[in-house]
């Protein structure tokens, strides 16, 4: 098992947002989540992300159990095992293309230009390393976002609406490059959708409602 | 319409009271070192003017006996022949452990009479025992701490740093019964009158020219104005940011209101009307805090002026309505000049217009080369007024060049970032070098006053220093020697010359003849070729050997007359008919108004055989010294000012240096201060813009304590590239001062100093990130995931 959420809580100040959620992920299997506007799906995948601590129960990655780890080894977590991809690309604004792309493996001291390349071939974005993420399309950014996350060869890609700001045929091209990439890297995917089409491409398909994973 | 329209206005201010407060303490700061300054000026030209028509008497004719006091017998005498004069008499009134200058005056007479403060007094009382002691409120003060004088009343028109008071009561404290040092003629002598040769024979008349202290300070004066005016710019680089920030912030309520049907014109003057009244209150502020900061800097000032000019200016500060006017216009002048660009942009803004949130930096970047542009005007235009010469040219110059560097400044940064961004190779390094290019536009204005700051005191703490080291090289080449008497005539020259033979370890001559050097009044001395002079005079530049060249006839001049004349070494200067010298070496030779060369003294005699010989220097082992002198006097009827003690005068000059590093030292620091106030402010407005940037770094493994750290290193990185402008100094100093000055400073770098200022910038940087970082470090998760959760 790659990931374990294990009996998690989480409100913000008396409003509960979840309770109780269990789930687990195996090493390259694709899970999506779904749930209304305001369930908590975000949320969940901020607490997997180590972006946020929840209230009660605990996570664990690859044998890492969060509650263990501080503000850095947080950080270190998310920088070496994990990908986020948001659904406003958050690309860092003064780096160009290629900067990005590789960003996150060189920060994790693990970058494979030869990989990295070959993603930017996937990604079609090869023409465009010396761009400033400003003059690209919304899909070209949101490759840029993928090809970041993935870059690093994390175990676990996290992606918030990924297509959410994308128009429809934008929006397939980048899920299939995605899922493509994901299978050919071995890693995990674990991605917060509000549509059911996207979510039937994934392996496996959650719903969060009223709090609770079915 | 208006009143609601001014209601949605205002709730700008209620929903970013930081905006409010940098934009008030900017100007407010602005505006406290301008008037400080001002207030510095106005007062000691005041007392300038003040102390030179009741002292001197200015533009009037004085009779004195050079070798003896003028009798009281020969005073009414004189008067009775119809002469309208009035006595004077001075020395100095030892009053607890200080000694004070004593002038005694027939106060019935004079042609200045003190309003006496005291409204029960009468003149009665002025003039029987005890008598009053007339003085500055602040002296007057410490008077009356002083047991055993006459009664002292304040008067705020009285001489700084001088004891007025009758000639009678003159005469009993400074145990000089009968005795008149000077007359003052006080109107035209009637004709047919008795001539003065034959009521006093030996005495002589001069008119008194009118004291140039004012002449010899304006540079002192013009420093200081610079200095207000430079410090009131790094304050305007505050309020400019901050009024283009509020803004950009309210263009929606702008467009909003406008396109609810508020008329643009009238939009316009409504925030012209809050601009006008935030100016006033920030003006008022700054007046108060400006008169604190003078007040607290006036006995510095005061104190090197009188060291340096012998200007004596009081240490107490009247609060003058003209100031605190000229503070509130300088308010009002620069919020509107600070604010004209948004209130310019406002007027002509479209109602359809569309608003980014970082449309403010966007557009200040676009600025940068327009901006770049306007500096490289400024700064050629500094050097080409350089063409027109002297002070206000020099400081145009120095004015141009510094607004040019820092206009220029953003474009050379952002040039730089990217160059460093390119050549990084980490991708921590890489991003930090590239998000540091990235804030520029947020924070240029900020770093353009810092550099404003920074090349302010460079300039000026450097120029201060080595005004300190020259200064003292002039001492050691003027008082080279223990001890400086004058002698009453020459045959009692002569006589303390031969007693002092085997007394002393030699006597040197101080003779002097004034001429007109290169068409300007001068003075040539002769010295004579001595050891005293081989080592300590400050020469600038020299050619091989000067002092053979010299005792061989050559000539060395100070660098008044070499920039004024424009002589160089090797050069010929005609000294006077049919005397011409090569010269052979240039000297400092700071804070004097006059062209001088210097002589071998045999060279001097032999053109001018029969000039003065009263005054010499005597060297002697320093720790006899006081000794030596107290057998001169002794030995002697020398006046108790005939010597002049080397080290006492050098201790007290070393200490006005010391309080003047205090006064510039405390303007550098305040100037600094509002530089880091300048960069925490932009820092803070920028915190918003920021929070996207960061929060993708740190979802993607930076922590927030890594992050802050950067906040702190970028902000200390961009202090320490702006700190390379220090080398405007250099440029100041070397260039600026020798056009507009007419004489060179000899270039002291201050290493340390220099240091000093780059870890005082580098902290300026520090601190003004410390706060930022600190929320950033405590920043809750939640509130950087909003950054992904807003956007959706």
């Amino acid at each position: 098992m790659l990931l374990d959420v294990s009996s998690v809580s989480k409100s913000y100040g008396k409003r509960p947002v979840f309770q109780d959620v269990s789930l687990s992920l195996d090493p390259g299997e694709t899970v999506a989540l779904t749930g209304e506007s305001g369930s908590g799906k975000s949320t969940l995948l901020h607490l997997i992300g180590a972006l946020d601590a929840p209230d009660t129960g605990d996570i664990t990655l690859a044998g890492t159990r969060y509650s263990t780890l501080g503000d850095r080894g947080r950080a270190g977590l998310r920088r070496n095992r994990i990908g986020l991809i948001f659904q406003q690309f958050n690309l860092i604004a003064a780096l160009n293309v290629g900067a990005n792309l590789s960003f996150q493996a060189r920060l994790a001291g693990r970058e494979d230009p030869g990989w990295t390349a070959e993603i930017a071939r996937r990604l079609d974005l090869q023409d465009r390393l010396e761009q400033m993420p400003e003059t690209l399309s919304g899909g070209q950014q949101q490759r840029v976002a993928i090809g970041r996350a993935l870059a690093v060869r994390p175990d676990l890609l996290l992606a918030d609406e990924p297509t959410g700001n994308l128009d429809e045929a934008n929006s397939d091209a980048v899920l299939s490059l995605m899922l493509d990439l994901v299978a050919q890297s071995g890693t995990a995917l674990f991605l917060v959708t509000h549509s059911a089409q996207v979510a039937a491409r994934l392996s496996r398909h959650l719903h969060l409602s009223q709090g609770q994973v079915t | 319409m208006i009143r609601t329209a001014v209601s949605a206005l205002l709730a700008h201010w209620r929903r970013r009271p930081g905006q409010l407060l940098t934009l008030v303490l900017g100007l407010a700061l602005a505006t406290a070192l301008w008037s400080a300054v001002q207030a510095i000026n106005a007062e000691a030209r005041t007392r300038y003017a003040e102390a030179a028509a009741t002292l001197s008497g200015a533009g009037q004719t004085v009779i004195r006996r050079p070798a003896a006091p003028i009798g009281l017998a020969e005073y009414a005498a004189m008067r009775r022949a119809g002469w309208p004069v009035t006595p004077q008499l001075e020395g100095r009134l030892r009053a607890g452990d200080r000694a004070y200058p004593l002038l005694g005056v027939d106060l019935l007479a004079r042609p200045v009479a003190p309003g006496p403060g005291d409204p029960d007094l009468t003149p009665a009382d002025l003039l029987t025992a005890p008598g009053r002691l007339i003085a500055t409120p602040d002296l007057a003060a410490r008077l009356e701490a002083v047991p055993g004088l006459p009664p002292v009343l304040h008067d705020n028109s009285a001489p700084a740093g001088v004891i007025l008071t009758d000639i009678g009561t003159a005469e009993r404290l400074l145990d000089r019964p009968g005795q008149i040092d000077r007359l003052l003629l006080t109107g035209p002598v009637p004709d047919g009158a008795e001539p003065l040769a034959k009521l006093l024979p030996d005495a002589r008349s001069d008119t008194v020219a009118p004291p140039d202290t004012a002449s010899l300070t304006d540079s002192f004066h013009l420093n200081l104005t610079a200095f207000g005016l430079l410090a009131f710019a790094v304050g305007l680089f505050v309020v400019h940011g901050v009024a283009g920030l509020a803004f950009e912030d309210r263009r929606a309520t702008f467009r909003t209101l406008r396109a609810l049907g508020l008329p643009g014109p009238v939009l316009t003057r409504l925030v012209l009307a809050e601009l006008t009244a935030l100016a006033l209150i920030a003006g008022l502020l700054g007046v108060g805090l400006g008169y604190g900061i003078a007040a607290a800097l006036l006995p510095d000032v005061s104190a090197t002026l009188r060291g340096l000019y012998g200007a004596q200016i009081g240490e107490g500060l009247q609060l003058r309505p003209g100031w605190i006017a000229g503070g509130l216009a300088m308010a009002l002048a620069g919020a509107l000049t600070a604010g004209a660009q948004g209130l310019i942009r406002l007027h002509r803004m479209p109602i359809l217009d569309a608003t980014g949130p970082d449309r403010w930096a966007r557009s200040t970047l676009r600025q940068s080369r327009a901006m770049a542009l306007a500096g490289l005007v400024l700064i050629t235009a500094g050097f080409a007024s350089l063409g027109a010469g002297g002070l206000i040219a020099g400081f145009m110059a120095m004015a141009g060049l510094m607004l040019g560097a820092a206009l220029l400044l953003p474009f050379v940064l952002g040039a730089v970032l990217g160059r460093a961004a390119r050549l990084a190779r980490g991708p921590v390094a890489q991003w930090v070098w590239a998000d540091m290019a990235a804030q520029l536009p947020g924070l240029s204005l900020a770093l353009m006053a810092l550099l404003l700051a920074l090349a302010t005191n460079i300039g000026v703490g450097t120029m201060v220093s080595s005004f300190r080291l020259t200064f003292t090289g002039w001492l050691d080449q003027r008082l080279a020697a223990e001890i400086y008497l004058t002698a009453r005539d020459e045959a009692q020259a002569q006589e303390i010359n031969r007693w002092l033979t085997g007394r002393a370890d030699a006597v040197l001559p101080i003779r002097r003849h004034d001429t007109r050097l290169s068409d300007r009044p001068g003075r040539i001395y002769g010295v004579i070729d001595h050891a005293t002079y081989r080592d300590n005079w400050p020469l600038v530049t020299a050619a091989a050997d000067p002092w053979d060249r010299l005792a061989g006839g050559a000539v060395l001049i100070n660098e008044q007359l070499a920039y004024g004349a424009g002589l160089r070494i090797g050069d010929t200067l005609t000294l006077g008919p049919g005397w011409s010298a090569e010269i052979a070496g240039i000297y400092s030779d700071y804070g004097n108004p006059r062209v001088q060369a210097i002589v071998a003294l045999p060279v001097l005699l032999h053109h001018h055989p029969d000039i003065a010989n009263r005054q010499m220097g005597i060297r002697s082992d320093p720790a006899g010294a006081d000794a030596l002198i107290a057998d001169l006097h002794a030995r002697f009827d020398l006046p108790a000012d005939a010597i002049v003690d080397q080290q006492a005068i050098k201790a007290m000059s070393l200490s006005v240096f010391d309080r003047t590093f205090l006064v510039t030292s405390a303007l550098n620091i305040l100037t600094l201060g509002v530089a880091a106030f300048a960069i925490l402010s932009s820092l803070l407005a920028l915190w918003n813009a920021r929070l996207p940037q960061l929060a993708p770094a740190w979802a993607l493994g930076l922590s927030r304590r890594r992050l802050a750290a950067l906040e702190v290193l970028r902000s200390t990185g961009l202090a320490a590239l702006t700190a390379l402008g220090l080398a405007l100094a250099w440029l100041l100093l070397a260039v600026v001062n020798v056009e507009a000055f007419g004489w060179r400073l000899p270039m002291h770098l201050f290493p340390l100093d220099w240091l000093r200022l780059l870890a005082l910038a580098l902290l300026a940087g520090a601190i003004a990130a410390l706060l930022p970082a600190r929320r950033l470090m405590r920043l809750p998760p939640a509130r950087l995931l909003q950054v992904f959760a807003h956007e959706r």
